[in-house]
């Protein structure tokens, strides 16, 4: 028991402290630990990463829960959460230090400055990704041929869209209501 | 404008209750949070602005870890130290612990029933239509200059149609940001 706890630790850790960019970039190293310690199986690994897309928080904490729960319940849920989370915490806090300190030196708002319009780039490119994804055809739930893209999703989207463009709606509220009139239109 | 005012103390309770909400309701992770995040940290708590969680976020994103949880370290951080830290990590990494183990113990009734699936396919469009409104938000915020929009659209460009690693894009658009706002204003000022 000790050892699976010590493992839990010490893969986690290395998956939190040697993948940089978060979510899927750290699928392959995560796998490669899971397949040495035998966390769980291929199939598993699998369902674990669509349930992570499923439900709320982000795709490595959530693997990193089902991993350590399976190893060693409650407390391996924990210490495997806790194992990836800490790289973050010891790297970060010396250096979000140094930059809320040196921030308004030339150099350092002339790089920021540069940075900020590339990551709006960034977000725009998620969100046509993510809206790939998203609004085509889910096979498991639709039916027939006809448009690539299920109208009724793009229906969903385009509401919240505007919601909360033009009446500033709360984000949490547009989530719950698109899943009740989700469970609603995909019934049909 | 009170919402434009950066606060730079919370308690560690607030911290814990903010994060908690943001990781209660991201659904698929990176950017589908930036939308609760606005909402909860820069409009409600004003701990941030939409222009620095920019910046926030390419830290987030160049170092080791998970960008959600480094968002809330370094804004944690920020406003109660490492303690703060620690404890905003520990909200959005919360709901993920609870939900997931619950899942786990009953994994097999969860993933054969249909209405699940059908509540997240509405759920996953309406993280589009979030996503778009964020992006459209930040925009409109932070191009404020010819330079501003030329980086923004290599960096839409290139993220969606090539391969090309984000810290990368995030590199290029510092290097641009230091070539045309450092060594660029110095020489302007030399002639």
């Amino acid at each position: 028991m000790l050892t699976a706890l010590f493992h839990l630790f010490t893969g986690f850790f290395k998956i939190g402290m040697f993948t940089i960019g978060g979510g899927y970039a750290m699928l392959p190293l995560m796998q490669e630990e899971i397949a040495r310690y035998g966390w769980m199986t291929a199939a598993e690994f699998i369902d674990i990463i669509a349930i992570a897309e499923m439900t709320p928080g982000a795709i490595a904490v959530n693997a990193a829960t089902f991993a350590g729960f399976r190893t060693a319940g409650v407390i391996g849920a924990l210490l495997a959460t806790a194992s990836l989370a800490l790289p973050s915490l010891l790297i970060l806090v010396p250096l979000s230090n140094f930059w809320e300190i040196h921030r308004d030196h030339p150099i350092l708002t002339a790089v920021f400055r540069g940075i900020k319009p590339a990551v709006a780039g960034l977000i725009g490119a998620a969100a046509i990704y993510i809206g790939k994804t998203a609004l085509l055809y889910d096979p498991l739930l639709s039916k027939g041929e006809g448009l690539p893209i299920d109208l009724r999703s793009l229906l969903i989207a385009a509401s919240v869209f505007f919601a909360v463009r033009r009446f500033k709606a709360d984000p949490i509220k547009a989530i719950i209501v698109s899943g009740i009139v989700g469970l609603v239109v995909f019934g049909f | 404008m009170q919402q434009n005012q950066k606060q730079r103390k919370a308690t560690l309770r607030e911290l814990f209750s903010a994060w908690f909400k943001i990781g209660l309701f991201t659904f698929g992770g990176g950017y589908a949070m930036l939308p609760l995040i606005e909402r909860e940290v820069i409009d409600k708590k004003g701990w941030t602005d939409k222009e620095e969680i920019l910046s926030i976020y390419a830290l987030a994103q160049s170092v080791p870890g998970v960008i959600a949880v480094n968002t809330s370290i370094i804004l944690g951080n920020r406003l109660a130290g490492v303690k703060g830290a620690a404890v905003a990590a520990a909200g959005v990494i919360a709901p993920s612990l609870i939900i997931i183990m619950i899942i786990a113990a009953n994994f097999d009734y969860i993933m054969n029933s249909v209405y699940v699936l059908q509540a997240f396919s509405g759920i996953r469009a309406a993280v589009v239509g979030l996503v778009a409104a964020a992006a459209v938000r930040i925009a409109l915020g932070s191009l404020k200059d010819k330079p501003a929009y030329i980086i923004a659209i290599a960096a839409f460009v290139l993220s969606a149609f090539t391969d090309l690693h984000a810290i990368a894009i995030i590199l290029g658009g510092a290097l641009a940001g230091l070539a045309v706002y450092y060594f660029g204003a110095r020489r302007g000022a030399e002639d």
